[in-house]
């Protein structure tokens, strides 16, 4: 698998990557071999190999330091060569889907996008994996049938993070040869802001075009809450919100145990992120929206009245829970 | 400044229907469009032809029905554009349809961009500009926001995790626009009528691509769909809070308060 970092933080999605691809390789009965590529990248190779990993392949070299999709490429390849895997995962973010992408053609590999699950077929051993389409309403179940190793990418947020075993895998340097002309792409600049995860939050908060200009209000509910906030896709496409807190088939899934979704029509990539929330909560004006099929308490009313009012009882009470 | 728009014709998503007997998708009726993401990616090469000149070409890989589409890509702007069509064409994946459509910008030479949009309504698999990059040997940049030609290189703002970074790539250069980042020109009139009555298609076919049977559509694919179902929703209570605003308030906030 591909361990991914930036700026020498790994990513979340490849530690639960990590947790399944190893219960995977001991249903299989193979070792589990990360990969990682940046520049001193021994203290997450030490924590992959802490948490599951058999072996962790190490490059590490300045050209490494920021992601490029070319440069990635050649140094993945060159690790699948030397092991030879059966199978080979990747977290689905912006950057290991634009590797795993170009290096699927680079090894003549299947490839399966986002899974949002993974199984061994019985007796033969094939990968399956469930590859959401069409919003997210329908799942396709789908194996590599030519080319080796089996590949697919995993949607942030669906198998849980492998935490620290009692036992360290191996690490072992993987040397690269790379001159500076190989970087063809040059970072210029990069701005990374560490915020909660929507993904992980216990309550969520998630604004829709409902709300039409007025953020400011659910921003506060959610605030009052110690909710995370998070946005419908159209949201972030118009500018008002930024894409990482889009929820739904094409941004997070939500793990919470309350989401109060605030006018949101309910569009199936939406409400596909809402499958694993225990208990939630609509409010839109339109008695017919879809959302409301997919919530436990319905709201039917305009949310520039109903959140205020919502957020003067949440402060007039003072939490006492009566 | 020559670039190549790879156009997918999507089916408008919230027509489709999905047949529960037969576990099928009923296209049936659907209407067709052109990817949204795409005409953004459509628009960002106008804006940058409007800037430095050069001539844009759309590419389509589909049925000869999805003609009248390309003439609306030619009624925005576009200079040209070639479908590439052919019956084995059909049934590919992400790796067979890449190959394709590499083939047809390999005939297109020589191009500075390629501009795909970041991933397709239907499937979004987003796999698709990453692997036609693959195919051709060049730099791909993936989750653009905003892209300018500044001297000799092209400066893209993309997105990651948390954030987002510009990049500088020397043409030429693959890149994928992300859906909603600018706003799609409408067809200019006298082109539309122009595209509609004069304009020919450039067609290509599997021979002209240079492919055996087994290189494309479905024998040419890496990976198959052994099943498809459809994602219950988990039942939901759905209760409905009656009252006037102030009492609808106060069960909210008893239920947020758990």
């Amino acid at each position: 698998m591909f361990l991914e970092q930036t700026d020498g933080a790994l990513e979340d999605s490849s530690l639960e990557v990590l947790g399944r691809a190893r219960e995977i390789a001991d249903q299989l009965g193979v070792p589990l071999t990360g990969g990682v590529l940046g520049e001193s990248v021994n203290g997450i190779a030490e924590e992959c190999a802490r948490r599951g990993a058999h072996v962790v392949l190490a490059a590490d070299s300045p050209l490494l330091r920021n992601f490029t999709a070319e440069v990635y490429t050649d140094v993945v390849a060159a690790m699948v060569k030397a092991r030879d895997p059966d199978i080979l995962l990747i977290g689905a973010t912006h950057n290991g889907t634009a590797l795993a992408g170009m290096l699927a053609v680079r090894l003549g590999a299947g490839l399966m996008a986002h899974v949002v699950d993974l199984e061994i077929e019985s007796g033969t051993g094939v990968l399956l994996g469930s590859v959401p389409g069409f919003g997210g309403s329908i799942v396709a179940m789908c194996k590599c049938k030519k080319g080796r190793p089996q590949m697919a990418t995993v949607r942030p947020g669906v198998f849980t993070a492998a935490q620290p075993t009692g036992r360290a895998g191996t690490i072992e340097p993987f040397p690269v040869s790379l001159k500076p002309e190989d970087v063809r792409c040059q970072v210029v600049e990069r701005t990374v802001r560490r915020g909660a995860s929507v993904s992980k939050a216990e309550r969520v908060v998630v604004a829709g075009l409902g709300c039409k200009d007025a953020l400011a209000l659910p921003k506060k509910l959610a605030d009052l809450t110690g909710s995370a906030f998070g946005v419908s896709r159209p949201l972030a496409d118009k500018g008002m919100a930024p894409k990482n807190l889009v929820v739904g088939s094409t941004g997070s899934s939500l793990h919470a145990k309350l989401a109060v979704v605030v006018g949101v029509g309910g569009a199936a990539h939406f409400t596909s992120g809402l499958r694993n929330v225990e208990t939630v909560v609509a409010v839109n004006s339109d008695p017919n929206a879809e959302i409301f099929k997919h919530a436990d308490y319905c709201v039917v009313g305009d949310a520039s009245k109903i959140v205020p009012r919502l957020i003067s009882e949440l402060e007039g009470s003072g939490g006492d829970g009566k | 400044m020559n670039q190549v728009v790879c156009l997918k014709i999507t089916p408008k998503i919230e027509q489709i229907r999905f047949d529960e007997q037969k576990k099928t998708i009923v296209r049936e009726g659907v209407e067709n469009e052109i990817n949204d993401a795409d005409k953004n990616a459509l628009e960002a090469a106008l804006r940058v032809k409007d800037a430095l000149g050069g001539r844009v070409v759309v590419l389509s890989m589909g049925p000869p029905s999805f003609e009248p589409f390309l003439k609306l890509a030619v009624a925005m702007g576009a200079d040209d554009a070639v479908l590439l069509s052919d019956r084995a064409f059909a049934g590919a994946d992400t790796y067979a349809t890449s190959r394709v459509l590499a083939a047809g910008i390999e005939k297109l030479k020589p191009y500075d961009m390629v501009l795909c949009g970041e991933a397709s309504s239907d499937a979004s698999t987003e796999q698709v500009p990453p692997s036609v990059a693959g195919w051709l040997g060049i730099p791909h940049v993936s989750y653009v926001s905003d892209l300018a030609v500044v001297g000799d290189r092209v400066r893209a703002r993309r997105e990651i995790t948390d954030g987002y970074e510009v990049v500088e790539v020397r043409p030429p250069m693959l890149a994928s626009l992300q859906l909603g980042c600018n706003s799609p020109r409408f067809p200019d009139f006298r082109r539309k009528r122009w595209a509609d009555k004069e304009f020919k298609l450039r067609v290509m076919n599997i021979q002209d691509l240079g492919f055996a049977p087994g290189d494309v559509g479905l024998e040419g694919s890496r990976t198959e769909v052994t099943g498809l179902s459809r994602l219950r929703a988990p039942e939901r209570r759905r209760e409905f809070i009656q009252g006037d605003e102030d009492e609808v308030a106060r069960r909210l906030a008893q239920i947020v308060k758990g």
